[in-house]
């Protein structure tokens, strides 16, 4: 067995919740290719696109979770802005899609998305050079976000600015982002964003088989990244970044240069949310500036918080779960939707301060068959966050 | 009570001289001078605003004094260092309230304090090494903490919490250890350990211990120091200390 196959064994046996998650990622990808591909369309058991394509989102909601709880519920930093760094990946990655469209737009220019065309704009900005190569936009993915997370959190760690202080910032670097993304003539295609996607390296995007791949790819980078915030949060620098959340001061006292440990991780986890972005916007089939709006992000951290915070597992899903109930709810009780988000949000903070995962691992310490997983390791919510944050100092 | 041989004295000496701190106008040490031998257990006592707390931080760097000279060791001048510097020299403090990592293990706890290149990059591929686990494990039994090694430092009582933070100071091998207040708030059992701790430490390191508690000073130290005023009001053994008829006018009043 090579060296790195066995790094993640260890990992993983240690880790029940992870290989749990590991195995409903490939249950759903392989499920879900199979019903769809495999099973005729008439049948009962066939899955359509539209669950198809939803599943694929719910897949990357779980990676943007994953990135949160490794900021919020390991480090302490409740980001209200991640949704932020997910939407720049999705514009990335949208960018390149629409690039692809070539003369099959409206107005049929080779070069100019439509809506450049629209604006009588006569050239390509600078920005977008680059961006009819897969390449290039995935590098953008990548770059842009981690860019500005490090320079935001460059600034906010060195300042000190910690708990609610942060929070704000963040709120407000989202919705920066989104007021700019609404004008015209950032060329980002204003308030209608980008859409009517043609194909994706060569493939038909509204083709179920490409889809299907895309979904698959999906699944792969959630485990991927599951396994990789879990390696990093079990390496000698996780236990750094949770003593950083439990007294930060008593951290730097021992000789760790907090800031940079924050500002580390929160590019990771901002990088982790843009290649949630870049995934989601193939598959969603649109990106617009309300991606950036202040409850997006918002949402993201109930998600978390439903899940169990601090966990990775938990966190991933939550957010599967709470998608779902969207789904559903804004289908059969529209208006109903942001009160029971709401509701959700309180009941668990009151009664289920460690999320589902807390539950389960509360059931499993009264059957004695089971070890008792230990969730100790793991702050109430009342600990984290806004009620924590000591503020400027 | 004999001392420990001359070849077992490991700690580094510490004189202060003619230290004055003011704050505002007002003196919270006044031309105090001490010094302290390698290897030796001294215990600073005195009422409140006697200037203890601010000598601890004039030695650490946190405050720095209008006048005088701190020296550490033969030639090291402590006034002209960062604070960081000061405990990269091996000056380790104790504060008075416990601050230890409650959702980490006690291991883990320890394993924070080791010594070693503190980067992101290097702590996330950093394993520990074997010398590493078997320091952890020695300061584990010093502390007596050996049977709580996993449990999360929140499990620990108030007096485990302490030997923890001074293991956590240990395993950093000071050369010199500050100790702010370690029993208050223990149980009598709680205190005996304690005293047994600081004792097994002296010799290895020189201990600076500023405590209220007398029968605990009495137990642990040969030397005691009276600070009154920001300056050194007396110095001896307990019982000269205790008989000196100034000392008891300032504890008990004219």
């Amino acid at each position: 067995m090579s060296g790195f196959a066995r790094q993640v064994r260890d990992l993983l046996a240690r880790d029940r919740g992870g290989v749990v998650l590991l195995l409903l990622i490939v249950i759903a990808a392989i499920v879900s290719v199979v019903l769809n591909q495999a099973v005729a369309p008439s049948s009962a058991l066939h899955l359509s696109t539209y669950w198809l394509t939803l599943i694929g989102k719910y897949l990357c909601y779980a990676i943007l979770a994953l990135a949160i709880d490794l900021v919020w519920g390991y480090c302490g930093i409740l980001t209200l802005g991640h949704a932020a760094f997910f939407a720049l990946g999705g514009y990335a990655m949208g960018m390149y899609l629409m690039r692809q469209i070539g003369t099959r737009g409206v107005y049929g220019d080779p070069i100019l998305p439509d809506f450049m065309v629209f604006l009588n704009w006569t050239r390509l900005p600078w920005f977008w050079y680059g961006f009819n190569h897969f390449w290039f936009a995935m590098a953008m993915v990548i770059a842009v976000p981690s860019l500005l997370a490090f320079v935001f959190g460059w600034f906010a760690f060195r300042s000190r600015v910690t708990g609610v202080y942060l929070s704000i910032m963040t709120q407000a670097l989202t919705y920066a982002l989104m007021l700019a993304f609404f004008r015209n003539d950032m060329g980002f295609g204003g308030n209608n964003g980008f859409t009517d996607f043609k194909d994706i390296l060569g493939f038909d995007l509204h083709n179920d088989g490409t889809r299907v791949v895309l979904l698959v790819v999906t699944a792969f980078v959630l485990a991927a990244s599951y396994i990789t915030s879990r390696a990093i949060v079990e390496s000698r620098a996780g236990r750094v970044v949770r003593a950083i959340r439990d007294a930060e001061d008593r951290t730097r006292f021992l000789g760790y240069r907090t800031e940079s440990y924050k500002v580390w991780l929160f590019v990771f986890s901002a990088a982790l949310a843009a290649i949630a972005g870049a995934l989601y916007v193939p598959q969603a089939g649109i990106i617009n500036p309300s991606e950036f709006a202040p409850i997006n992000s918002i949402e993201a951290v109930i998600w978390v918080a439903v899940g169990g915070r601090g966990t990775l597992f938990g966190a991933a899903i939550g957010a599967v779960l709470v998608n779902y109930a969207k789904t559903y709810f804004t289908g059969a009780f529209p208006e109903v939707w942001l009160y029971a988000l709401g509701a959700l949000f309180i009941m668990v903070t009151l009664f289920l301060p460690k999320g589902l995962v807390g539950v389960v691992s509360m059931i499993r310490r009264k059957t004695p068959s089971f070890d008792g997983a230990s969730d100790s390791t793991v702050p109430a919510a009342s600990e984290l966050g806004v009620s924590r944050g000591s503020g400027v100092k | 009570m004999s001392g420990p041989p001359p070849e077992l004295l490991r700690g580094k000496g510490l004189s202060l001289k003619d230290v004055t701190v003011s704050f505002d106008g007002f003196k919270a040490l006044d031309n105090l001078s001490l010094t302290i031998e390698p290897g030796e257990l001294r215990c600073i006592i005195g009422p409140n605003g006697a200037g203890k707390t601010t000598m601890m931080d004039v030695i650490t760097g946190k405050t720095k004094p209008d006048r005088g000279s701190v020296r550490f060791g033969a030639d090291l001048d402590l006034l002209q260092l960062s604070e960081k510097e000061i405990v990269d020299l091996g000056i380790g403090r104790k504060f008075q309230k416990p601050t230890v990592f409650e959702h980490l293990s006690v291991f883990e706890n320890l394993e924070l304090a080791l010594w070693g290149d503190k980067s992101v990059w290097r702590m996330l591929v950093a394993r520990l090494t074997r010398s590493e686990r078997a320091h952890i494990d020695d300061v584990l039994e010093l502390t007596g903490l050996q049977d709580h090694r996993s449990s999360p430092a929140r499990q620990l009582s108030h007096g485990q919490k302490q030997w923890l933070e001074i293991g956590m100071l240990v395993i950093q091998e000071p050369e010199l250890l500050l100790v702010d207040e370690p029993v208050a708030g223990m149980t009598p059992q709680e205190i005996e350990r304690t005293a047994e701790l600081l004792r097994s430490l002296r010799a290895e390191h020189s201990l600076i211990v500023v405590e209220h508690d007398m029968d605990f000073v009495r137990s642990i130290a040969r030397r005691v120091t009276v600070l009154h005023e920001g300056r050194v009001l007396a110095e001896g053994d307990m019982d000269q200390v205790q008989n000196d008829p100034r000392v008891i006018e300032v504890y008990l009043g004219s």
